[in-house]
């Protein structure tokens, strides 16, 4: 029976299992974390305060905007927090000397980004529909938007997440060295066929500029790329990302233990 | 106690060029209770992290119950279970939740781990803190809690690095008692450690590495035994002790050492050396308080190993 067990520690369905246990411990331990809330809630509500304050922009208008901003900040600030705090915590080893592999690790770690982004970007959807006049008009788009946005940022968190850090807080910084230029280039202030030239030839290397698109597109804003280009983008980001964040995950995995 | 449940053979590492560990090769057998000894830097360690999982060796090969750490590593780990020396335990979970959470990555079924936790939490004497946060325990407290985690996984083989290290006499025992509890029962035990008591009093074997290398391998009687040099005949003396040169003709005597009203007769063949030695103290009518022959310390033999930098013939 123990020998049965073990003996399936290579099974795919061991390693899913292990992936939900990875889950469920980051979402007991680091959703509520003050960096976590910090970066990943309320710099989004700042962000939209300062833009918005004083301005003459209609709110539905920019209601896609700041639903694709709250996705773009929650579902890649839980990643690179998780595993700087393992190593700080000195909690790290146990975890990768168990049967549960890297890859599985990784992907509680993505579908731990993806929960917490989809959990909060409802947020400002909900707020959107029921304070402006906006409205969603292609839910099937504007889901496909937040959850596809959220495995692909979720994944970059978890690339930033790889350097072996001696504090989670030079990871926060790395991470926002990352995420703050790309929020200006990606038309979540303006749609991405108003900003200058420049910022559109900048646009297509972001994985936000599809993400906010798609969600635009949801809410019945004409978008800027195709919707299956900016599905298939975010599919390819999420696979690029997870795969780099699998090497060098694995280069670093005993560094600073 | 027969079957080897670790095999390692001409494992290295290197870090930046330098040797952590240098092609060392050991066997662990079924219910054995390996001790590996050596200084700080000494290479256990970074030993322990390549035969569970964490690191990646230089060369060389290992196995844990003949799955290759490499190729087999899933394998290999579900096997082991580990207390790492610089470790913790999830500061913001539960006692209770700590233990299970362990459980679940090592897929044990919800029942068949509440009911094992139970048991281990009577058994480390934690029961009364199962409900706490691991961040309200003590240092020893959160050390029997990790053992707990570990125990829970139903290993094949525990890994301990450094387990009662910076801990209280109590809770250092406590632990000792556990570890022979545990392997009484049968599971083999992988010890690093630098405490040559505990390694002397747990250990049925130990690997002495020093360098990278392995210095030594036995059991601790033996080792102590393989130091010649080391062997010795104290004669306790009720006055002064006498002229030391009557002492220096005896057989076997080596060199010869004073203090106080003790001398220390070093010799390679100490049962000779007491004969002619119990024979002089009648001639010469001298009056003493007890004679003895020590084998060296296990200390001795750590330091001589990790001194030298080869072994002393038999």
């Amino acid at each position: 029976m123990m020998n049965e067990r073990r003996e399936r520690a290579q099974s795919i369905g061991f390693q899913m299992h292990g992936a939900l246990v990875v889950l469920k411990k980051n979402i007991f331990l680091y959703y509520l974390k003050p960096p976590v809330l910090i970066f990943g809630v309320l710099f989004p509500v700042f962000f939209f305060l300062a833009f918005k304050m004083g301005r003459p922009i209609a709110p539905d208008m920019i209601v896609p905007g700041m639903v694709a901003m709250a996705v773009w900040f929650t579902a890649s600030a839980v990643g690179p927090l998780v595993t700087s705090w393992e190593r700080r915590a000195k909690t790290y080893e146990r975890l990768i000397a168990t049967p549960v592999s890297l890859q599985a690790i990784l992907a509680g770690d993505v579908l731990s980004g993806l929960l917490f982004g989809a959990i909060f970007s409802s947020v400002p959807v909900v707020l959107g529909l029921v304070l402006t006049d906006a409205a969603v008009s292609e839910g099937w788009i504007l889901s496909a938007g937040i959850i596809l946005g959220a495995v692909s940022f979720s994944s970059l968190g978890i690339l930033l997440a790889a350097p072996p850090a001696s504090s989670p807080s030079n990871i926060m910084l790395l991470s926002n060295l990352v995420r703050l230029p790309l929020l200006f280039v990606s038309g979540i202030f303006l749609p991405i066929q108003d900003m200058p030239v420049w910022a559109r030839w900048i646009a297509p290397v972001s994985p936000l500029s599809y993400a906010g698109d798609l969600i635009r597109a949801g809410f019945g804003q004409k978008p800027y790329f195709s919707l299956w280009l900016s599905m298939v983008m975010l599919v390819l980001f999420t696979a690029v990302m997870m795969a780099g964040a699998y090497i060098f995950h694995r280069k670093w995995k005993a560094k600073g233990l | 106690m027969s079957k080897p449940v670790i095999e390692v053979r001409g494992l290295a590492k290197q870090f930046k060029g330098v040797n952590a560990v240098a092609g060392i090769d050991f066997s662990v057998k079924q219910g054995e209770l390996f001790g590996f000894l050596g200084p700080n830097g000494a290479g256990k360690t970074t030993t322990v992290r390549i035969l569970t999982g964490v690191l990646s060796p230089s060369q060389g090969t290992a196995s844990i119950r003949g799955h290759d750490i490499r190729s087999q590593s899933l394998l290999s780990r579900a096997h082991i279970a580990v207390v790492p020396e610089q470790a913790n335990v999830y500061l913001d979970l539960s006692v209770r939740r700590n233990i299970i959470l362990m459980a679940e990555l090592y897929g044990i079924p919800r029942e068949q781990a509440i009911r094992k936790m139970d048991e281990l939490l009577g058994m480390l004497e934690l029961g009364d803190r199962a409900g706490h946060r691991a961040r309200e325990l003590s240092k020893g407290l959160r050390q029997r809690l990790m053992l707990c985690a570990a125990l829970i996984t139903e290993p094949e083989i525990l890994f301990l690095d450094e387990p009662t290290s910076g801990l209280d006499v109590q809770g250092r025992h406590m632990i000792q008692k556990i570890i022979k509890e545990l392997n009484g029962s049968g599971l083999t035990i992988f010890l690093t450690t630098h405490d040559m008591d505990e390694a002397g009093q747990l250990c049925s074997r130990i690997a002495i590495i020093n360098k990278g290398r392995i210095a030594a391998i036995d059991t601790p009687e033996r080792l102590r035994s393989a130091i010649i040099s080391s062997q010795f005949v104290d004669i306790l003396f009720e006055d002064e002790v006498p002229d030391k040169e009557n002492f220096e003709s005896l057989a076997g005597v080596s060199a010869v050492e004073t203090g106080g009203c003790r001398i220390r007769l070093f010799s390679n063949s100490p049962s000779r050396t007491v004969t002619e030695a119990a024979c002089l103290i009648r001639d010469r009518n001298l009056k003493i308080q007890g004679l003895c022959t020590k084998k060296p310390s296990l200390e001795q033999v750590f330091l001589y190993f990790t001194d030298h930098s080869g072994r002393e013939e038999k």
